[in-house]
């Protein structure tokens, strides 16, 4: 009798384990069915959807996306949110445009313009470490900021002429040969590209993903949203790490300005409204917890192309109604939210 | 003169106070309101009249936030009512139909009402964190607003009826201040003339204790939710009916943020609790104001550097951490240390005990 007893909860306990590892990939599961749907769906209705190159477009039309993302990350996965993203961007971006315009190299504008989206970070970080002011309100405060200076330094889009600017604009790095079929059958061979940009925003994903997997402060990032008294109780460095991620998050933003204007080789101070939303969903749609402490950052990317994907639907087919587009974001972010609520009630 | 002093609205109305006194510096006109054709005009009007649709907005937000929740979906949810009671007087075969300008704004105020429960539902039942609720509608709600409009700028040419709602005068006055202050005053009523407003408080403080204590906090949360979208239709109404476009993706766009703001310059604190409809009001002014002293002193293109400066020092105010930092500074900066860092050494003592004792232990085993 004895013996069933205590053998029932051992034969119970590896399937809980791989109920609960079930769990923990079920959200990145369900971004992958979702994304593999989408693009199947796509297939089906326009040709060339699944083309070589229309793949890489998802990409580097959307290099900016994925740093804005990988930002926001870090700052969801502590808990907390960042709403300045879009603004600090399109700072980042103008102020790269009006100094080249005044003829400052490249080499030094880049520097700058990065500094410039780590200093908003840095106002972030410290208005709710120091100051104990909501994530929600202080990136608010530094959005109206950030978008405010861009009126100030130039209230019409500029033209970027910089050579290295503009090699970056036009460069394509060859991948491989394909064959694509038009409509009248004709055959064409060309080469799939991607940009420079692409590959500095991957560089972005792949080095965020080791800082936070291996390095004791992407460990105290996700202990931060885990609880942060208990974060501070273990003895990690809470305080540091909670404005460190608002740094990187302003730093990825700045980055994200570059990106940005290499792919428009123009500066908008009106650019990129309503971004920060975009980059919150790709993070949520991604798999990532919005009450922090879990998710990875290569979800995000998934997150991202998603958005891309639903983006590409309205490029291949001119008539639909751009509404449609961010209805549909709308409901994957709900899906992803109410996935995220019975999974974690179901944990509790 | 004291309890004066220490009333809440008296840093906000000393704000709007100095704020219109500025004004009146640069343009000694300011305060003069004339009459024309009958009708009442001037800068205070002005600013009246271009602050009803942010009060409006700011009335919801404030029981919102008084629930601990917020509302971001309120442009979005302005956005879809205007552009669908515009759409459909343009569809409609008579424009100047009262009929037709009325069942306009009652389907429009419904969409928002719908609107609004939904907010309401993923808060309430499903319990989801207001932020992320609200914001599904935020984004998934303009697309709706472009699929009414078929994705175009429409050019209401506006019949008396509808335009009366944002740009009418009625006894002289402009109808949409009438208006904001109508519902302002309703809401003031039936928030602290019956115990609705202690009740929204209650659940603002304590969602569980309350719910224990009796209180409904479910149907609460779900009727400020409705109120707030209800505002926004109606706000998105006065925006559509005193413009000559109506434009998806412009209409009442950042007029949430506007609203937070109004918020929490009025002193409703964001975590919930104890709110003042009076401040709101002053907060709603104080924004548009400040507007109108910016475009005509410096300029139209600094409005959101200020705007975003004065976030900062109103939450800085209010943060009690930054307010032991000051008078830090102001004592010479060494006699009295942050409550924060108090608060850390506090839990951080017990831990280095327990530390020690386990050493000492170690040190005995090993012995």
């Amino acid at each position: 009798m004895t013996a069933t007893l205590e053998v029932k909860p051992a034969a119970a306990a590896p399937k809980r384990r791989s109920l609960r590892r079930f769990e923990r990939y079920s959200q990145i599961g369900a971004t992958v069915v979702l994304l593999g749907i989408l693009l199947g769906v796509g297939a089906k209705l326009y040709p060339n959807f699944l083309s070589g190159q229309a793949i890489m477009d998802l990409f580097s039309k959307n290099s900016f996306l994925i740093a804005l993302a990988v930002g926001m990350t870090f700052v969801i996965l502590s808990g907390g949110i960042d709403l300045s993203v879009g603004a600090v961007m399109a700072l980042g971006s103008v102020v790269a445009a009006t100094l080249l315009q005044q003829g400052w190299p490249a080499y030094l504008v880049i520097p700058v313009v990065l500094i410039v989206g780590m200093s908003m970070g840095l106002l972030v970080g410290l208005m709710i470490h120091r100051f104990n002011i909501q994530p929600f309100i202080a990136s608010l405060a530094a959005m109206f900021l950030a978008r405010g200076l861009c009126l100030v330094v130039t209230d019409r889009s500029i033209a970027i002429e910089d050579p290295f600017f503009k090699t970056m604009n036009l460069a394509h790095i060859n991948l491989w040969e394909s064959t694509t079929v038009n409509l009248r059958g004709k055959v064409r061979i060309s080469q799939v590209y991607t940009t420079p940009a692409v590959l500095i925003a991957l560089a972005v994903l792949v080095i965020a993903f080791i800082v936070l997997h291996y390095t004791r402060f992407g460990r105290t990032v996700y202990a931060l949203g885990g609880g942060e008294s208990s974060a501070n109780l273990m003895g990690l460095a809470a305080g540091r790490t909670k404005v460190g991620v608002y740094v990187i998050s302003g730093l990825c933003a700045g980055l994200a300005g570059l990106l940005f204007s290499f792919y428009t080789a123009s500066a908008d101070p009106v650019a990129g409204i309503g971004y920060e939303l975009n980059a919150i969903a790709a993070v949520v749609i991604g798999g990532t917890l919005l009450v922090g402490g879990s998710g990875y950052v290569l979800g995000s990317l998934l997150g991202v192309l998603t958005l891309a994907t639903i983006y590409a639907y309205k490029e291949f087919d001119g008539d639909l109604n751009t509404g449609w587009t961010r209805i549909m974001i709308g409901v994957l972010v709900l899906f992803f939210i109410v996935l995220q609520r019975v999974l974690v009630a179901r944990r509790k | 003169m004291r309890k004066l002093a220490s009333h809440r609205l008296v840093w906000p109305a000393g704000v709007l106070l100095a704020l219109l006194v500025a004004n009146f510096l640069w343009n000694r006109n300011f305060f003069n309101v004339t009459i024309l054709n009958g009708n009442l005009f001037g800068a205070p009007i002005d600013i009246l009249r271009r602050a009803a649709p942010v009060v409006l907005v700011a009335l919801g937000m404030t029981l919102v936030i008084a629930t601990r929740g917020i509302d971001l979906s309120v442009g979005a949810v302005a956005a879809i009512s205007g552009s669908w009671a515009s759409m459909y007087i343009i569809n409609s075969g008579d424009r100047t139909s009262v009929k037709v300008v009325l069942t306009a704004v009652g389907v429009a105020l419904l969409i928002a009402l719908v609107a609004g429960a939904w907010n309401g539902f993923l808060v309430s039942v499903l319990g989801i964190q207001p932020i992320v609720a609200t914001l599904v509608l935020m984004v998934a709600g303009r697309g709706l607003a472009q699929v009414i409009t078929n994705e175009k700028i429409l050019y209401p040419d506006n019949t008396p009826a509808y335009k009366l709602i944002g740009g009418g005068y009625w006894l002289a006055v402009p109808f949409s201040i009438l208006l904001a202050g109508a519902i302002f005053g309703l809401t003031a009523l039936l928030t602290r003339r019956t115990a609705l407003g202690t009740l929204i408080e209650a659940v603002g403080v304590n969602p569980e204790a309350s719910r224990l204590a009796g209180v409904r906090s479910r149907s609460i949360t779900w009727i400020v939710y409705i109120f707030a979208g209800l505002c926004a239709g109606i706000a998105g109404l006065m925006l559509t009916s005193n413009s000559t476009s109506a434009d998806p993706n412009s209409i009442g766009l950042f007029i949430e943020l506007d609203a937070i703001l109004a918020v929490v310059i009025g002193g409703t604190s964001l975590a919930g609790g104890r709110f003042s409809l009076a401040g709101t009001l002053i907060g709603a002014f104080i924004i548009e104001t400040m507007d109108t002293f910016v475009v005509i002193a410096i300029s139209a293109r600094s409005t959101d550097v200020f705007k975003a400066c004065v976030v900062i020092v109103v939450c800085l105010i209010q943060s009690p951490e930054a307010r032991a930092w000051v008078a830090t500074l102001f004592r010479g900066g060494k006699t009295r240390p942050p409550v924060v860092m108090a608060a850390v050494t506090t839990t951080a003592a017990p831990v280095s005990a327990s530390a020690a004792e386990l050493t000492d232990i170690a040190g005995r085993v090993s012995s």
